[in-house]
């Protein structure tokens, strides 16, 4: 089975975020990134496909210069090749789900995969979009929040969360397009051998194709309103915990 | 009709509970825009359901019905409602932000060449330009303003808790029947039942104090040091959605939109970041207490009470506090 993994490089989860001047976006110069959550799950539901029914694993991603070192990192965790998808920055924010969907779609094509997976939403945008409009474009079947994922005959037999505790499964045919909901498996660490092994690996760099323009724009981002007045205790331990006793016995009256 | 048209989810003749706080906001859009609000409902069999819409302020309730699309499959979905929205012509299709809906909508949209403006959380319909709908970005750290900008019909989908689905404004309307074209063939999923791991034993929506701890954690083995502190306080004990993946806890303790809802007294959040996914699930709570390091961690905005700084400080001591207090 031939799987391609689309790959998001986003801010990591404790970056202080600041607020560009213009308000457009997020300040990027001293930002750390690091492989969107989902996509890491996604990536490792992939390698264990391979491990237990053969093929190949291809590693996408879409972005600047920088996004190679998260490339390099899938490598290194097991995927046979890379694939980037050569975007400045700003450029990339020039592009709405859509726009981004068929960037990867080109690049997807050539490849003719049994099966692409990615992560159900991102840590950054957090849209949940561009898995399921990606398999609009392909024309090809998808399932999203998916926790595990089997081969069949037919095709794939997955397991879907639904809300509140709920799963089930459903058969597809392939190609098919899965988004993987984060917790299904355990993750794997990159092994010295695997960093080793990653220097001899093949990425591939295409250039995207001009942006088309928008059917939706991000006009400004901002420091959310506080829903409620919260009141900041301070002090030592000792002195926190006695505060909080106070509003537990008087505000929150639970004690 | 231009307008707002909602697309409300029921499973099986019973509704998701979301759909109605996507009426409500659906209604408070369209009557700020001054057009018109309709409510559709798809099914195999919906006529009863779309009956119970008589009663609210709505243009029309659409009926949209055809065996072929229960269970629900994203082709059979994407396909009536393509056909529907064409033949009804919304200026903006409204959904609730269920799980269902992040199956199908984008695709939805990607038919219409447009971008589902996902889990909305407010809807600023006066502005100039058309409306701006706020949406959260970096797990709630931060909020952005989008605007529709490629001419209708907008796709739009509201979070789950934004908007109050009591607030459904009464009227009066009429039930139009909507015939769906749809061939076996179109349907290339095949879904099971679905079914539950384990029957629930906990059920945190009835704890009057919730104890809840996160990634901040670290591992495992700390995992006591909360339990302590919720065994003082006599609360449960949840978690939000890493821990349980982890396998620290049960996942049938975790609180969020993929695992329980809850309203408690208290909820005092240990370590927990407060992620959109985690909020949704706990923003009805009472009181809210958090204990946190990072200063601008989401959990922060929903609190009354903040402490930031180590937790593994801080809640031994306040164990140490309660037990004290309680005599």
């Amino acid at each position: 089975m031939k799987i391609i993994v689309a790959i998001k490089q986003v801010p990591e989860r404790d970056a202080q975020i600041r607020v560009a001047p213009e308000s457009t976006w997020i300040e990027e110069d001293d930002l750390a990134y690091t492989i969107n959550e989902p996509d890491a799950y996604a990536l490792e539901e992939a390698l264990q496909l391979k491990e237990k029914n053969g093929g190949e694993v291809i590693v996408l991603s879409a972005g600047p210069e920088r996004v190679t070192s998260t490339l390099r990192e899938a490598l290194a965790k097991g995927a046979d090749r890379a694939i980037h998808v050569e975007v400045e920055a700003a450029d990339l924010l020039g592009r709405d789900t859509l726009g981004i969907a068929a960037m990867l779609a080109e690049a997807i094509r050539a490849e003719s995969p049994d099966l692409i997976l990615t992560g159900l939403q991102s840590d950054d945008l957090g849209l949940g979009q561009t898995g399921v409009v990606l398999a609009e474009l392909l024309g090809i079947p998808h399932a999203t929040i998916i926790m595990q994922v089997d081969k069949t005959d037919a095709g794939l037999r997955v397991k879907r969360e639904l809300e509140d505790g709920w799963f089930q499964h459903v058969e597809m045919p392939l190609p098919a397009l899965l988004t993987i909901q984060s917790g299904g498996n355990k993750l794997r660490y990159a092994t010295l051998m695997g960093i080793k092994k990653a220097k001899t690996k093949e990425t591939k760099t295409v250039a995207a194709a001009g942006a088309t323009g928008q059917a939706v724009t991000l006009e400004r981002v901002y420091l959310p309103e506080k829903q409620k007045k919260t009141e900041m205790l301070t002090g030592t331990p000792t002195e926190i915990a006695a505060q909080l006793v106070e509003k537990l016995k008087f505000d929150v009256r639970v004690l | 009709m231009s307008g707002v048209l909602v697309v409300l989810e029921q499973h099986g003749g019973v509704w998701n509970r979301m759909s109605f706080e996507a009426l409500a906001a659906g209604q408070k859009m369209a009557a700020a825009l001054g057009v018109g609000c309709s409510a559709a409902v798809l099914g195999a069999s919906v006529s009863g359901l779309a009956q119970e819409l008589t009663g609210k302020k709505l243009e029309k309730v659409y009926a949209a019905e055809h065996a072929l699309i229960e269970p629900y499959t994203a082709d059979a979905t994407v396909t009536a409602l393509e056909q529907l929205v064409k033949q009804v012509g919304p200026d903006f299709v409204l959904f609730p932000h269920t799980y269902q809906v992040r199956d199908f909508a984008p695709a939805l949209a990607t038919r219409f060449k447009q971008v589902l403006v996902s889990d909305v959380i407010a809807i600023h319909a006066e502005v100039e330009g058309g409306p701006v709908f706020v949406r959260q970005l970096l797990q709630g750290k931060l909020n952005a303003d989008y605007r529709m900008t490629a001419g209708g019909p907008g796709f739009l989908s509201v979070q789950a808790g934004t908007f109050r689905g009591d607030a459904v404004e009464a009227g009066s309307a009429a039930v139009e029947a909507f015939a769906v074209t749809l061939d076996a063939a179109q349907i290339r999923n095949k879904p099971g039942e679905p079914f539950r791991e384990s029957a629930q034993t906990v059920d945190l929506s009835s704890a009057p104090v919730i104890v809840s701890v996160g990634r901040g954690i670290g591992e495992q083995e700390n995992i006591p040091l909360v339990q302590e502190l919720a065994d003082a306080l006599g609360a449960e004990l949840a978690a939000s959605r890493p821990i349980c993946d982890n396998g620290w806890l049960p996942m049938e303790r975790q609180v969020g939109s993929s695992g329980q809802t809850v309203s408690p007294k208290l909820y005092l959040a240990v370590g927990i970041s407060g992620a959109i996914q985690h909020l949704v699930g706990m923003k009805g709570s009472k009181a809210v207490i958090a204990i946190n390091k990072d200063e601008n961690a989401p959990i922060f905005e929903v609190a009354d009470f903040g402490v930031v700084g180590d937790m593994f400080e801080i809640v031994p001591e306040l164990t140490k506090a309660v037990l004290a207090a309680k005599g």
